[in-house]
């Protein structure tokens, strides 16, 4: 029972609206200069992509098995069970392998800020547990965003691509990629076309760490074992070859 | 022979240089932040202060750990020489790689986090921990020689009580996180060019690491020896590039290994600069360990000295390009580290080099702690030649 966003690429008219009330949640400037920048940022937690004559919007994942919050070394991102992943700034100590671990590559840093903090976007966390729409969708003037429960939201493009086949890429982005993301994209033409990865593995990403780190206490108590044995043999050979040499 | 009589003058002149740029670049890390001091961006957030500074430096540190294994655990007594140096190469090291740290940080006021916030998930979190607990553990494996040079004998004792066992934990920690520094990069799959992607990272971090800390122990002995007027340990250094070559040839091997079962082996023949930077790093690697294996070239500290730092360069392009080149192309953007990040990093090196030539001048270093009589005499010498 996780909430997800559905972003329909098909209906989208870069109306931008979905910035606006994204930057109003989070009490950021939205000029025209800023709408006008098209990728996102510390201060742009969405944004509307043009690819030719088609949108493409783009906002964390908010991934069912986040890199993210595996990576970092102090928890200060969480999975919540309603769905985002949100970030505690508190914690953070700024050593960034949020960013460097999302396969998305959306958390952005206040690189000019001297205390500085990362950002991006948490699928309105707040306004979703007190059952509200998330800002982006209730602004979409054409439901080209949608927020939900996932499961809805799956079976809701499902329909629109059984619906109108010739219209819609026939498939589903966000459901096997990285293990399933909360954003789940449709589009009338190959994802790589609106600016989406397409080489990312269906495995989540925190497996990849995981297979290692949870060798740690067989390393540990193997190597300890291994080692005080040859330190124990070669000691007693050494101490054996001293009291030798010293009868002779 | 350039660098007879200007010698101290010249590089005086550079250190100077080198510090004062280093300030500078600090005052604009401090003032302006990361974005003000670094060409680091959204899409690039790691750049030379973590791929030099940090994973570098650690790996450059293990001299440490491989010369007690040697000695202390595997009792290989003709080592001993080089076994202080080593242990005063990695603490040093670690030291500076917090500096580092201090700097690339966003929040350096927030470097102990991880160990009251903890998330066992992080190879990160498992990293902090590593660096944390061996740093202390080099510190106490350091200790000593600080004990023996104000002749406190009874701390001395109680060192040596839980030197076995601090020892076995040394090697084990570094044994961690020398592999997790690899393990960092296995949640890139997508972004790590696949020339350097693999799930075998951590054990070629591993392997490798102990191939520059081998490289590292021949590098400063041979400076030392020239600095200090100090015999070379020859037939020591000659028996270590041995085992530098047999770890070389067995890095080298698992390495194009990996390549053939990933069936990557084809990437080779694209023109790229990725195939070209992973030529380099493999030839500064097996080129000195084909010269290592002949006797000829062992022999002549001169040789050996090349091929130590071919080694050294060999595993800096490695760490260079999993930590920054390999991570371009997939990351869909370039990145040149901006001035104030090279001076940064040129300090926290210069720095390195005075501070080991000072200790060594203060605290028995170069000699074994059972010929402590002999000290009086080596210290008189090497205080002469500040």
């Amino acid at each position: 029972m996780s909430k997800a966003i559905l972003y329909d690429s098909t209906l989208c008219i870069g109306c931008k609206a979905c910035e606006a009330a994204c930057a109003e949640r989070w009490g950021l400037p939205y000029t025209p200069a800023i709408a006008a920048e098209e990728k996102i940022s510390a201060h742009k937690l969405t944004a509307v992509e043009t690819h030719g004559e088609r949108y493409s919007r783009r906002l964390c994942m908010n991934c069912q098995k986040p890199a993210c919050v595996s990576v970092c070394p102090v928890g200060a991102l969480q999975k919540t069970a309603l769905g985002p992943v949100v970030y505690d700034g508190d914690k953070c100590m700024g050593c960034r392998y949020c960013m460097q671990a999302c396969p998305f590559q959306v958390p952005s840093y206040e690189w000019n800020s001297r205390l500085p903090k990362m950002r991006k976007c948490d699928m309105c966390f707040e306004r979703q547990s007190h059952g509200k729409q998330t800002a982006c969708a209730e602004a979409c003037p054409v439901g080209a965003t949608l927020n939900g429960e996932r499961d809805e939201l799956l079976a809701e493009a499902r329909r629109r691509i059984a619906a109108k086949p010739g219209e819609y890429y026939d498939r589903i982005y966000g459901v096997h990629e990285v293990g399933g993301t909360s954003v789940l994209y449709l589009s009338a033409v190959p994802f790589e076309q609106i600016g989406l990865r397409v080489n990312l593995p269906n495995e989540p990403l925190p497996e990849t760490t995981w297979r290692v780190l949870e060798l740690v206490p067989d390393v540990v108590s193997t190597g300890s074992v291994l080692l005080g044995g040859i330190w124990w043999i070669t000691n007693r050979r050494a101490e054996v070859a001293k009291k030798e040499g010293r009868r002779k | 022979m350039k660098r007879k009589f200007p010698k101290i003058t010249i590089w005086s002149a550079i250190f100077a240089a080198i510090m004062a740029s280093g300030l500078y670049a600090t005052y604009l890390r401090i003032f302006y932040g990361l974005g003000g001091s670094t060409n680091l961006s959204d899409k690039f957030p790691w750049g030379l202060w973590i791929a030099f500074d940090v994973m570098c430096g650690v790996g450059l540190a293990a001299g440490g750990f491989t010369l007690v294994a040697m000695v202390h655990i595997f009792n290989i007594e003709s080592y001993k020489p080089v076994l202080r140096p080593a242990i005063l190469t990695a603490f040093l090291g670690y030291v500076l790689v917090v500096v580092g740290l201090m700097f690339d940080l966003g929040r350096p006021d927030r470097l102990w986090h991880p160990l009251v916030m903890w998330n066992p998930h992080s190879v990160m979190f498992e990293v902090a921990w590593c660096v944390t607990l061996y740093s202390t553990v080099l510190f106490l494996e350091f200790l000593p020689m600080v004990f023996e040079k104000f002749g406190w004998n009874r701390p001395l004792e109680w060192i040596h009580k839980i030197s076995v066992p601090l020892m076995i934990l040394g090697v084990l920690l570094s044994t961690l996180h020398q592999s997790s520094l690899g393990s960092l990069f296995l949640i890139v799959p997508e972004k790590l060019y696949p020339l350097w992607y693999t799930p075998m990272l951590p054990l070629m971090f591993y392997v490798s690491a102990i191939a520059a800390g081998l490289a590292m122990t021949i590098f400063e002995s041979w400076h030392s020896s020239r600095a200090f007027g100090r015999a070379l340990e020859l037939p020591l250094l000659v028996s270590m590039g041995r085992v530098l070559a047999v770890v070389l040839s067995f890095y080298l091997w698992i390495r194009f290994l990996d390549l053939l079962h990933r069936n990557a082996l084809g990437l080779l023949t694209h023109n790229r600069i990725e195939t070209w930077l992973f030529a380099l790093e493999i030839a500064l690697m097996a080129v000195p360990m084909v010269l290592l294996y002949q006797a000829a070239i062992r022999l002549r500290p001169g040789a050996l000295y090349a091929c130590a730092v071919m080694v050294l360069f060999g595993f800096i392009a490695n760490r260079l390009n999993v930590g920054t080149t390999g991570l371009e192309a997939g990351s869909g953007t370039h990145y040149i580290p901006k001035w104030s990040e090279v001076a940064v990093t040129l300090s926290i090196v210069a720095a390195g080099f005075a501070i080991f030539r000072a200790v060594v001048q203060y605290f028995p270093v170069f000699e074994a702690p059972s010929h402590a009589k002999a000290r009086a005499e080596v210290e008189e010498p090497e205080v002469v030649l500040m």
